[in-house]
């Protein structure tokens, strides 16, 4: 049941932060036990965007099911579709072109980018800075226009199908790249002047929500949660896919633990994004952007498991196959979810205001919780 | 360790195991009774040092229900997935949200969405449905004619 809001018998405040509230980032509701100001027990309350996505699937296609997969992490929607892609492709044994490998990296860094600006604003805002979501939002514009000039969408791009990519890049596509490489570069300088060194921010983050290295991986933190605290988790060095193996990057990580660390390692990873961008945008290989793959995909019975990182953390798709045009059964390993069962160690202990500063940097998306 | 190594370790740790070929990573079967002693000894065990459990769930095979674990270790960076068949008239596990702490929201979502009852679990609830809720959406035989489309 959940607990009412009110006084307990021992004295403590029970209040409902959200669902309906701007800084839990969609519909998350939590139930918070507060000592005077300090949180003593946080309860996250799931549900509210739950579509039994596992359930839908087990109906679709597999060239159908992908599209769902862009409405759960829908800032990482590249990735979670080149999840799905991957799974399906190791099921089928298909090798897919080089030029489609390539694209898809693109994407995937670029998505990171867009994903990890998007959490920059919000994050900010969080702790009272609405500028720099302007600032923020302006930026993430250029990909999205990118985006929608070669996927023909800006959120749920569904461009990563089984064998490939749905279509070849737009001819403009390297040079708006190129353009926006240029001028991101130089904002991220603007970023770490705004916010980064600013003295209220700092004070904000540091020393706010510590989470130890055991715990990280003990709650199952992926992504720059666990990156944060030290842990080496980042699946694109740790079990390359694609062309990640060949390129040059680094697995940002940081030791501090807290708020400014996570903060800090994904300050880090926009530049590494920059770098494998960099590495890829004048190297495409030319040829086929899709393996021939036949019109109805037949997964051989089986169980498949493929994992990726998106901007959060470690996306894992399972696929059970019993031999038929649709999977038996299918689960995803969402990184959102394992985070967020963090946040009440994370949070006790800490002033209420604190949970808002916490929550921004775990970078929370709901409908990928909630599936 | 790598699978080979591995699958003699688990022959030494377990009293029968039987082992899933053809599969990714090492596979390995057992009973529901074991689980609780293996998850310690995976977890602890000199060598073996399984600290990430990154998947937990279920599967519905309409005679019996299977538990899937994956879990791998950051020390050694090996692989293992543990599959533990329960009665589909009763399904009950002992729970390893003490072991790893991730487990105790992914055993909630399998109870959530499959009725499975772990045993010891400190907080079992329904976790995505209303607590009115009734049924487990992920079961094969579940039937929903107001919020479920069928294709």
């Amino acid at each position: 049941m959940i607990q009412e809001a009110g006084i307990t018998e021992q004295g403590d405040l029970v209040v409902n932060l959200g669902p309906q509230h701007p800084s839990t980032h969609g519909v998350l509701h939590l139930v918070i036990t507060l000592n005077g100001e300090t949180i003593k027990k946080v309860e996250p309350h799931l549900g509210y965007i739950h579509r039994s996505i596992e359930k839908m699937c087990e109906s679709l296609s597999y060239r159908q099911f992908i599209y769902v997969t862009s409405r759960m992490d829908y800032l990482s929607s590249h990735i979670n579709n080149h999840g799905c892609a991957l799974c399906v492709e190791k099921g089928l044994q298909i090798e897919i072109p080089p030029r489609a490998k390539v694209i898809r990296v693109l994407m995937d860094e670029l998505t990171r980018l867009a994903s990890h600006q998007l959490w920059w604003g919000a994050m900010a805002m969080d702790v009272g800075a609405l500028t720099p979501f302007f600032h923020a939002f302006r930026e993430r514009e250029t990909i999205n226009d990118i985006m929608e000039e070669t996927c023909g969408a800006r959120l749920t791009m569904n461009y990563m199908v089984p064998g490939g990519v749905m279509a070849d890049l737009h001819p403009n596509f390297q040079k708006r790249v190129k353009e926006f490489i240029n001028f991101f570069r130089g904002k991220l300088g603007e970023y770490d002047e705004l916010v980064t060194g600013n003295v209220i921010f700092k004070s904000r983050m540091k020393g706010v929500g510590y989470l130890s290295p055991e715990s990280a991986v003990s709650y199952g933190c992926t992504g720059p949660t666990a990156r944060g605290s030290g842990v080496s988790c980042d699946i694109r060095k740790l079990y390359p896919y694609e062309v990640y193996g060949q390129l040059q990057f680094e697995e940002v990580t940081a030791t501090g633990g807290d708020c400014f660390a996570r903060y800090m390692v994904r300050m880090q990873e926009m530049r590494q994004s920059l770098s494998i961008i960099e590495q890829l945008i004048d190297n495409i290989p030319e040829g086929e952007f899709q393996a021939k793959t036949k019109a109805v995909l037949k997964l051989p019975k089986g169980e498949f498991y493929s994992r990726v990182e998106t901007a959060r953390g470690e996306f894992g798709v399972y696929i059970i196959s019993e031999g038929g045009t649709t999977p038996y059964r299918i689960k995803f390993r969402s990184p959102g979810f394992s985070n967020l069962s963090a946040l009440d160690h994370m949070a006790r202990g800490h002033k209420l205001g604190d949970l808002v500063a916490i929550m921004g940097t775990l970078d929370l998306v709901i409908p990928d919780i909630d599936r | 360790m790598n699978k080979e190594e591995l699958k003699i370790r688990l022959e030494t740790l377990l009293s029968s195991p039987s082992f899933e070929e053809g599969a990714e990573w090492t596979t390995v079967i057992i009973g529901p009774a074991e689980w609780e002693g293996v998850a310690r000894q995976l977890r602890s065990g000199e060598g073996l040092d399984f600290d990430y459990l990154f998947c937990v769930t279920a599967v519905d095979w309409r005679t019996h229900f299977t538990m899937v674990y994956h879990l791998t270790s950051t020390v050694h960076r090996h692989m293992l997935v543990v599959k533990i068949k329960l009665d589909r008239e009763r399904p009950e596990i002992q729970t390893v949200s003490d072991i790893w702490r991730t487990a105790e929201f992914h055993e909630r979502e399998a109870y959530d969405l499959f009725g499975v009852v772990f045993t010891g679990h400190p907080d079992l609830r329904r976790l995505f449905m209303t607590d009115e809720w009734k049924g487990w959406p992920l079961r094969k035989d579940y039937e929903d004619p107001v919020n479920m489309i069928k294709l």
